[in-house]
């Protein structure tokens, strides 16, 4: 399954108004952590289809990154009827992902 | 039940699993998170031989890959006990418990943090343990860097070419690091150098926004700042073991350059070890070490 870019411009859309949760994964290319943690993340979007995964690349989308103060990644921002309702930082193992479902 | 078991998949644990298969011994590999270790968190390395220049992301598939190819088994689970009966060794993990006749620790280690009561809400908001991973969100802005090691050394240096200002904060007058690195931070206008202070408080809106910082005296003073940078150290992923394994004053596995512990059929290869240097070719060097030993052990028994 792809994992949809989101931007600035289709944040809204994709995220705030998703009738699912959202999981929001900000990352960069040169991110060794964030690279480990997508087989993952594609894995569970095939998975569940109670939530939506989304990619945030934060070296063109600087503006969401420092909207939702994000200063590391990767970074798993987990979105329920437009709000943010729990987070994690850095690399985690399926069964963590898998916690943050709402 | 398994010849050998390896826990941790960095490049201390790949590397063992690789001569370990070599030798023709059954390998399984334990690993808590993600094959790699702390070499992932390494955008370019560009001194390991042959590889002039490669991603950590890149190296520790290579050798996760060849380790894989070469028939070592992989369970993504958590090492928590090492049982010793002689002969055969039971690893229990969170999940299940494997026998094996000898057992290499190769668990890494990790950062060790300030211990501020705000400092693990504020991972990822302002507070960062990797100034090469995290250092692109504080293009002109204003960071701070703690410690007095190389690595504080080092991440000041890299995070001076992108933030605005960088405070360094020491503890101490003196720097323990590299002489060359403490110059070339001295040269750059933009490092801020506050010694003989430790950070004693972290204050947050929604964000890490500034620091109080205690002198020796007992002078408090507060930085407003964007980020902080913590380089205190890292502490040896030793602690499941402790009741088996000899280990050092730091938490590390005493065990020489040989990597055989007080526990005969059990070793110790990578950071996690007593040792001098911390490298990911000595790393991978413990890894060959470790399993040569353990494939010597076996044949004893």
């Amino acid at each position: 399954m792809n994992i949809t870019e989101v931007t600035k411009e289709t944040f809204e859309n994709e995220v705030l108004k998703s009738d699912k949760p959202v999981i929001a994964d900000f990352n960069a290319d040169w991110c060794g952590p964030c690279q480990m943690l997508k087989p993952t993340i594609d894995q569970l979007a095939s998975e569940r289809d109670d939530v939506k995964f989304v990619s945030i690349n934060i070296d063109e989308q600087d503006d969401l990154a420092y909207e939702y103060n994000v200063s590391s990644i990767p970074c798993l921002v987990v979105f329920k009827d437009g709000k943010e309702v729990k987070r994690s930082v850095g690399l985690k193992p399926k069964p963590e992902i898998i916690k943050l479902i709402p | 039940m398994y010849d050998i078991i390896i826990i941790g998949a960095g490049p201390a644990g790949l590397t063992a699993a690789i001569y370990a298969r070599r030798a023709s011994k059954s390998v399984l590999v334990l690993e808590a998170l993600s094959y790699g270790g702390q070499i992932i968190n390494t955008p370019d390395i560009e001194n390991y031989p042959v590889a002039a220049h490669i991603s950590g992301f890149e190296f520790a598939n290579k050798v996760y890959e060849q380790a894989q190819a070469l028939g070592a088994e992989f369970v993504f689970e958590k090492a928590v006990e090492i049982l010793d009966s002689g002969t055969e060794k039971t690893v229990v993990t969170t999940d299940n418990s494997y026998t094996c006749k000898a057992v290499i620790i190769a668990t890494g280690s990790e950062n060790r943090k300030l211990g501020l009561p705000e400092e693990e809400a504020l991972v990822g908001r302002g507070v960062s343990y990797c100034a090469t991973c995290d250092g692109a969100f504080y293009r002109n802005k204003t960071v701070a860097v703690v410690g007095g090691g190389n690595t504080a050394l080092e991440d000041a240096l890299y995070l001076a070419d992108l933030a605005e200002t960088v405070y360094l904060i020491h503890r101490r007058d003196a720097f323990r690091g590299d002489e060359a690195t403490v110059n070339a931070l001295k040269q750059r206008e933009n490092v801020k150098f506050i010694y003989n202070s430790t950070v004693t408080k972290l204050n947050a809106d929604k964000r890490l926004t500034s620091i109080e910082v205690t002198d020796k005296n007992g002078e408090v003073s507060t930085i407003e700042l964007n980020g902080l940078f913590v380089a205190v150290g890292r502490i040896p992923e030793n602690q499941n073991f402790a009741k088996l394994i000899k280990l050092d004053e730091a938490g590390y596995v005493s065990a020489g350059e040989d990597c055989i512990t007080n526990v005969p059929g059990i070793y110790a290869a990578g950071d996690n070890r007593t040792k001098n240097v911390r490298q990911l070719v000595t790393a991978a060097a413990d890894g060959a070490v470790a399993a040569t030993e353990a494939v010597k052990y076996i044949a004893s028994l």
